[in-house]
């Protein structure tokens, strides 16, 4: 029963992604005086790029196909083990945090082998921008996932969650600081605005889409999802750790329903907050995206030190 | 001891704690002197806010004063006066060059950890669970040192200065819970008379060198080359 739950879990996680990036493209349509497509769109486009036939260059080897597998399958296995409506559930004992990062290291390492395999100009300059970007973002996410680690004594996310249930609301600076740099670290790790517009095919600035400019069809598809799980992924764990009220503790059908609720009506918030600072904020040089990210490193080093001086 | 243990107003001071040392931070990284300014308030306000938390936990009624006091000077007043300063000194949209901005953040991070290994052993002198605010005020004071050393402009000095005195001002109150009137008072007419002089020098060194740059007074000499 409790793996059924874990595998429904991960089914919804993996099938709810696409519709949380189009309730975030439909607001932030709103916001900039668009007609917005309806939040649903992302299903229209992926079903559109799985009917296409992919085409893969001459000169492409095996890693080139391979890729998108590898790169979903990593997004979706750390789906499967990032709490969503339930904590305690058995897959959270199997994998803990510093595992989640590896599953994004994993990815990106793909996607960055993939962009230079076919040879092309952009896709070299989008791996080496991607790879300089990530350099700079994981010491970031690793020192604010410490951060937490450090307060509940463990790297399990299921189990640092049931900590903080446990012990209830406390006026944490560590906690303020993990999540700024957590925050910063995930606009750059997705590929959001001020790093990196996701909406266009602009070669001066482009880094996630320069990686996969050279797919099509299915493929393209694939990696559309990753993106989409990924983006899903760093919402639930925002939510989830800094906020965790409204998780379901025990599998009873209303403590999951409550679940489910929260965790909606939480990744409903935060799509209206990433909007609101996505359209009120310009995309920023790529030159000062290392300033971006020392700042991030800088906040979560900040609440670590904040967590040893002030909190033991 | 964990911090869920703490009373709400230790656990506030903590907080403010940590936005303090957050604020000095963010000062060393401060290329724009409106900004700098506007960051010395925000100090000033989380040093006039745990103020006011002591003074309506603590049974020392004295200390409501010493927050309007810190309001008035460290929040209003001497801002004010620093703003006009550098309105009239033409200043305003000025930024000034950070030179080894990732040393400095480094060095920065670095006194932190020092301060908490310096103030650990007078820590266990102390009872009061917000004994761990002298690390952080220590490491204020310190990082207002860092501020005035890697900078060169004067006001960029001057707001260091004001730092430092914000630092020593937290342990006071943090740890101690607020010294005697007299001394406050004493404290808050230093500060604010040392700031009437600084305006003035401010005009003597722009007049003297042409610039408020005070690496350009190691040229300077009693005989003309």
């Amino acid at each position: 029963m409790d793996w059924l739950l874990a595998l429904a879990q991960a089914v919804l996680f993996t099938l709810l992604a696409p519709l949380f990036s189009g309730w975030l493209k439909w607001i932030k349509c709103l916001l900039q005086n668009r007609r917005p497509p309806p939040p649903w769109q992302p299903y229209r486009d992926l079903r559109k790029l799985f009917g296409k036939r992919p085409v893969v260059a001459d000169t492409a080897s095996w890693l080139f196909p391979v890729t998108p597998y590898v790169v979903f399958c990593a997004a979706a296995l750390s789906g499967a083990i990032v709490p969503f409506f339930a904590v305690d559930l058995p897959t959270a004992a199997i994998a803990d945090m510093i595992v989640l990062v590896g599953f994004f290291a994993l990815g990106r390492f793909f996607l960055a082998l993939a962009g230079m395999d076919v040879g092309t100009a952009f896709g070299g300059m989008g791996s080496s921008r991607e790879m300089t970007i990530a350099s700079l973002a994981e010491p970031a996410m690793l020192m604010a996932i410490f951060t937490l680690a450090l307060t509940a004594s463990t790297t399990n996310i299921s189990v640092a969650i049931d900590y903080l249930l446990d012990t209830g609301l406390a006026l944490r600076p560590s906690f303020l600081f993990a999540l700024g740099g957590l925050l910063l670290v995930a606009v750059a790790e997705t590929g959001r605005i001020p790093i990196d517009n996701p909406a266009t095919h602009l070669e001066l600035t482009m880094i996630h889409e320069a990686m996969i400019l050279e797919y099509s069809g299915r493929h393209l598809a694939l990696i559309e999802w990753a993106g989409q799980i990924r983006l899903m992924l760093y919402g639930v764990l925002i939510a989830n750790i800094f906020l965790p009220w409204g998780l379901a503790r025990e599998f009873t059908p209303e403590a999951l329903g409550i679940g489910a609720a929260a965790i909606a009506a939480k990744l409903g918030a935060l799509a209206v907050a990433l909007a609101l600072a996505e359209t009120s904020v310009a995309k920023m040089r790529l030159f000062r995206v290392q300033e971006f990210l020392g700042f991030a490193y800088l906040l979560s080093l900040l609440g670590m030190l904040s967590h040893i001086i002030l909190e033991v | 001891m964990p911090v869920p243990a703490y009373s709400v107003y230790e656990q506030a001071i903590l907080f403010i704690a940590a936005l303090v040392v957050f604020t000095s931070f963010l000062m060393l990284g401060q290329k724009r002197l409106s900004g700098m300014i506007h960051l010395f308030a925000a100090q000033g306000a989380l040093l006039a806010a745990t103020t006011a938390l002591a003074a309506y936990t603590l049974p020392y009624p004295h200390l409501y004063i010493s927050a309007l006091i810190i309001m008035a000077l460290k929040v209003i007043l001497i801002p004010a006066m620093l703003h006009r300063l550098i309105v009239r000194l033409d200043m305003h949209r000025d930024a000034e060059p950070l030179y080894l901005y990732g040393y400095v953040m480094m060095a920065a991070a670095a006194l932190v950890m020092f301060s908490y290994y310096v103030v650990e052993p007078i820590e266990h002198l102390s009872t009061l669970a917000t004994r761990n605010a002298m690390a952080v005020s220590l490491a204020v004071v310190l990082l207002g040192m860092l501020l005035m050393i890697t900078r060169r402009q004067v006001v960029t000095h001057v707001i260091g200065f004001m730092a430092i005195e914000n630092g020593l001002f937290f342990a006071a109150v943090a740890s101690t819970q607020g010294m005697p009137m007299v001394v406050e008072l004493g404290i808050a007419f230093d500060v604010l008379v040392a700031a009437v002089i600084f305006g003035v020098f401010f005009f003597h060194i722009r007049s003297s060198i042409d610039s408020l740059d005070v690496d350009r007074l190691n040229r300077l000499s009693e005989v003309e080359p």
